[in-house]
């Protein structure tokens, strides 16, 4: 259903770190989503526009970018419910650098996921005590609350502390090491907590909660955070670190 | 970042980081002043003399504003790293705001 | 210890917070009940003069602050300014300094 009268002046980013805005007047399609908008300017307008995206329903995190000054995904935000005054602005995600126009390099994103230790650790001797984690266990409850992060990277974008200090790890790596740190099954607990306890770690962590804010599956980094602050002050303090 | 306004949160953090600047660079000058007592009475006097106005006690008022700030903000921070997060945290910069404003109400009360 | 520097400032960021947050309270609340009818000097000289429990109490605090504030103040240059390493650390270093001393010097003229 197309409203013939009502139009939307969409302000793009085009080019790289030195680029500039980009205007487009697109018609207000009712229920359209940003991604569709986009597609849309590239079928049928500007065919040099760069965007990600990939699985289109909100499943794989590639699409994440900076709307109307908060990060989001574009397959998941309607157009009328971000547009103000018939406009709206589209932006790389901040934080990182710009490839092209709305495409940016999530290298350094996914390097700090593998410095803070945001894998599995399975330990090198043969399983001979199975870890009994009943479904009520706190740990394993701690674990789920941060595990479905699909590394998006709208609360890297959203960090104020990110932008203020490029060695800190971030709250998504962060976030990551936390639901491993409570994976009864892991083997590298202290070398993780030594991980996120360098100079880029968790303990940067101003408590802006900008990241909970902006997670579109509303985990909690800042909570994630705190509790790794937590447990390396408690390694530290008994000397474990 | 802009984008982060309409969050309780991030006030929270910024009124954190600046009243404790300002309490920071306000350190130096009470001490200095506390410090005129090694010059005996007379010197000390002749400050608190000078401080006896109304500009003066309700500048005091706002550092007084500016502490209990950045101690209930404090206390709701090390409530959240060494306990942990919760519902009750966003509850407590309302009690951070309001507790601030509160003291300094006494503290204006009192001096006056 | 392999804890980084970062690490470390945090938790002594956060241990003289807990301490500063009882000092505080404490200090708050002298403050807004001895202020009422006027500050004179030799009000508060008859309160502190020779009291070594306030003496002790106010050294400890000053130097808690100066230790708390510096590196507050620390973090906020690099975040805010962007300055980083050793000449940071010296300045902040030669700012705690300087304010422990004040702090003490301040004790000291109203207890000795």
């Amino acid at each position: 259903m197309v409203n013939q009268q009502e139009t939307v002046s969409v302000s793009i980013w085009r080019g790289d770190e030195a680029g500039e805005f980009e205007s487009y007047t697109v018609p207000l399609i009712a229920e359209q989503t940003i991604l569709d908008l986009l597609t849309s300017i590239q079928r049928n307008i500007d065919p040099s526009l760069s965007y990600r995206f990939a699985c289109r329903v909100g499943m794989c995190g590639s699409c994440a970018m900076q709307v109307n000054g908060k990060p989001r995904w574009t397959c998941r935000t309607l157009v009328r419910k971000v547009v103000r005054d018939n406009e709206l602005r589209l932006e790389p995600l901040p934080n990182l650098p710009v490839v092209k126009d709305l495409v940016v390099d999530m290298e350094t994103f996914f390097d700090k996921w593998q410095d803070a230790k945001g894998r599995f650790e399975p330990g090198d001797s043969v399983v001979r005590e199975f870890s009994p984690i009943t479904p009520d266990d706190p740990e394993r409850k701690l674990a789920d609350e941060a595990i479905e992060c699909i590394n998006c990277g709208c609360c890297y974008a959203a960090c104020d502390v990110v932008a203020a200090n490029g060695d800190y790890l971030g709250p998504a790596a962060l976030n990551r090491a936390w639901s491993l740190v409570n994976d009864a099954r892991d083997d590298a607990h202290i070398e993780r907590l030594r991980a996120v306890s360098g100079d880029g770690g968790c303990q940067n962590c101003h408590t802006n909660a900008q990241c909970f804010a902006r997670c579109p599956l509303q985990l909690n980094p800042t909570k994630s955070i705190a509790g790794l602050k937590k447990k390396a002050a408690m390694a530290m303090l008994r000397g474990k670190l | 970042m802009r984008a982060n306004y309409d969050k309780k949160e991030y006030w929270a953090s910024f009124a954190q980081r600046w009243s404790g600047v300002v309490l920071a660079l306000f350190l130096p000058a009470h001490f200095m002043v506390l410090s005129l007592s090694l010059q005996g009475e007379q010197a000390l006097d002749g400050f608190l003399h000078w401080a006896d106005t109304p500009l003066v006690k309700i500048a005091e008022a706002g550092l007084v504003v500016l502490l209990t700030i950045h101690l209930l903000g404090g206390f709701r921070i090390l409530l959240i790293e060494f306990l942990s997060w919760g519902e009750w945290q966003s509850w407590m910069i309302t009690v951070t705001a309001g507790g601030a404003f509160a003291c300094g109400c006494l503290f204006l009360l009192r001096a006056f | 210890m392999k804890a980084s520097l970062t690490m470390k400032l945090w938790l002594i960021q956060r241990l003289s917070g807990m301490l500063l947050g009882l000092f505080v309270v404490i200090h708050l609340v002298t403050m807004i009940v001895t202020i009422q009818g006027g500050v004179t000097a030799r009000e508060m000289l008859d309160h502190t003069s020779g009291n070594w429990l306030v003496g002790a109490f106010y050294s400890v605090f000053a130097i808690a602050a100066a230790v708390h504030g510096s590196i507050g103040l620390r973090t906020v240059a690099q975040e805010v300014v962007g300055w980083r390493g050793g000449s940071l650390n010296v300045v902040i270093g030669g700012f705690c300094i300087l304010l422990s001393v004040l702090g003490l010097s301040a004790v000291k003229g109203l207890v000795l």
